[in-house]
């Protein structure tokens, strides 16, 4: 008898002690702090949705942020500009200039984010796969379009270049000797701006990539390199995720500086949109010369040396 | 809704048409996780019995790591095979990473401790009498082990199916070992949950229900056949 007590005292205290951790953790979770930074870098999950919100509506440290009503903004990108980082600077400095948004960043293929757009799923993009985006102009998905930025791609492999392309000035050339070198190329075969890049790349080469040595991934920039850095493979990627992964990959530039190797991002309001105001709002900040100069402008100077993307709204179509 | 209807719609006329690139994805997950099932049971069943028969000092702490395999998180497993398959890991030079014997590892590493656990817990539910009667009636120590393990048998036949449900279902560790990867439209390294990740991604939404759809089937199938089991045996035990 006296062990049946003991046992069931002690589930009880068990359950209370359950009961309070959890709650606990619900109370400190409301009450959270309404700092945007580190819960974006917190949130990011494997599919690249990323949820940042600016002041909370309790107790947040700016006295504005209690009577502010926040609405949702969703904007669809690049899986390349969420793994370069930028959002982490420049979704914070959005929502700081317009407390009112609720910024969520979905980063999928180019391909995807049109398709986001088109359903109005996504109120505004942000892309750099040019011709599908004309075609979604076309179409009439879109209401209007502005260049952002822009970086370039390069072509990287590991240090042995079994195919000898390093110091080529040609993109396609290097194509070229990759196929006939059959040397293993990683492409990420997922409808993205990179992988349609990498397509007209292969069609100015005159080469239709099969065969073994020519491996689909089906996955966002990280992830490709990733897997072309441990199985010493070539791939082609943007300078921005590149650079920002440069630590943990021994892949190394081996081409770059072509014209066709150039990638422009745009910004796209959807006219499917759910929160026209705010696709509105966020197209006109990302082009505004403060953001231009100091966001985007600066982004990745201290940590790399060298911009990660540079700015040239206005400048071209 | 009409979305959602559509994708159903397509991902049947995928399965019935026998859609190649579907079938190969199915297929290698049901290798995979079958042979993470099978060295599971073969590592996870003797442990999980000699723990459930003996008790030692420790025993308790033992017990209780076992059951950590209940509760271990298999993104973690995929993180822990990920960096010692890597190049840059201890079994970097075997070359495993991002090919079939990877994610076998992986989810060998998942279904084993689940096998286990249950195993561990079915066995030390069979009261300690039945042995000691067929020890005395003049049974040797293999033949009460394997009486005790008919006895348990229901829950045998849980625990192996729990590995292989954790076996099958995994997405994370898979993806980071395995890397979803396809030649030529042949899957190489594809598991449906993976290839399904991956397709919605892409907006793929059809070929992706059609994965969707295979492995609720194949829940459902094996969760009837177990219940009828569990049923069947007891009917038979009330019967007696």
């Amino acid at each position: 008898m006296k062990m049946r007590a003991n046992r069931q005292i002690s589930i009880w205290v068990l359950l209370v002690a359950l009961s309070v951790v959890l709650a606990l953790a619900l109370v400190a979770g409301g009450c959270g702090s309404g700092s945007a930074t580190t819960t974006s870098q917190a949130v990011t999950t494997t599919q690249g949705v990323t949820t940042t919100s600016g002041a909370t509506t309790t107790s947040g440290p700016t006295d504005t942020s209690t009577t502010v009503a926040k609405s949702d903004l969703v904007l669809a990108s690049t899986t390349s500009t969420q793994d370069s980082g930028l959002f982490d600077v420049l979704i914070p400095a959005f929502t700081k200039a317009f407390p009112q948004y609720n910024v969520k960043v979905v980063a999928v293929g180019s391909g995807e984010a049109l398709t986001l757009g088109q359903n109005g799923d996504a109120d505004v993009l942000l892309v750099h796969s040019p011709a599908a985006e004309l075609d979604f102009m076309t179409k009439g998905y879109g209401v209007d379009r502005k260049a952002v930025m822009y970086n370039d791609f390069i072509i990287v492999g590991p240090a042995s270049d079994p195919a000898k392309i390093k110091g080529l000035t040609s993109a396609a050339e290097a194509f070229k000797k990759i196929a006939a070198a059959k040397a293993t190329f990683y492409t990420r075969g997922d409808n993205s701006g990179t992988n349609a890049k990498e397509l007209t790349i292969w069609k100015a080469a005159g080469i239709t990539p099969t065969g073994a040595w020519y491996v689909k991934t089906g996955q966002g920039m990280g992830e490709t390199l990733t897997i072309a850095d441990q199985k010493a493979g070539y791939t082609l990627s943007d300078r921005a995720t590149y650079l920002a992964k440069k630590d943990s990959l021994k892949l190394e530039v081996l081409v770059e500086g072509d014209k066709a190797l150039f990638n422009q991002y745009h910004v796209i309001t959807c006219k499917a949109a759910k929160n026209v105001q705010g696709a509105n709002d966020f197209m006109n900040w990302i082009v505004s010369a403060d953001v231009q100069k100091n966001v985007i402008g600066t982004f990745g100077v201290d940590k790399y040396g060298r911009q990660l993307f540079v700015p040239n709204a206005g400048q071209v179509q | 809704m009409g979305l959602f209807w559509e994708a159903i719609k397509q991902a049947f006329h995928l399965l019935i048409s026998g859609d190649r690139y579907v079938y190969e994805v199915m297929l290698m997950s049901l290798r995979v996780a079958g042979l993470a099932t099978a060295i599971g049971m073969i590592v996870g069943i003797p442990i999980g019995t000699w723990m459930g028969f003996k008790r030692f000092a420790g025993w308790g702490v033992a017990a209780s790591i076992l059951n950590l395999g209940l509760m271990l998180p298999p993104v973690v497993v995929g993180l822990f095979v990920f960096m010692l398959l890597s190049r840059q890991g201890p079994l970097g030079s075997l070359g495993w990473l991002y090919s079939v014997p990877a994610m076998v590892l992986a989810e060998t590493i998942i279904a084993a401790p689940v096998i286990a656990a249950i195993t561990m817990a079915a066995v030390g539910s069979i009261p300690k009498d039945v042995r000691l009667q067929a020890l005395g009636l003049g049974a040797s120590r293999r033949q009460t082990t394997w009486l005790v393990l008919r006895e348990a048998r229901v829950s045998l036949l849980a625990a192996i199916v729990a590995g292989f449900g954790a076996a099958i279902s995994e997405v994370g560790a898979v993806q980071m070992v395995g890397g979803n990867l396809s030649i030529d439209g042949h899957n190489q390294t594809g598991t449906m949950t993976t290839a399904l990740m991956a397709l919605v991604r892409q907006g793929q939404y059809a070929v992706a229900m059609a994965f969707g759809i295979i492995l609720l089937v194949l829940a459902f199938v094996i969760t009837l056949l177990l219940t009828r089991t569990q049923q069947g045996v007891r009917r038979r035990w009330l019967q007696s």
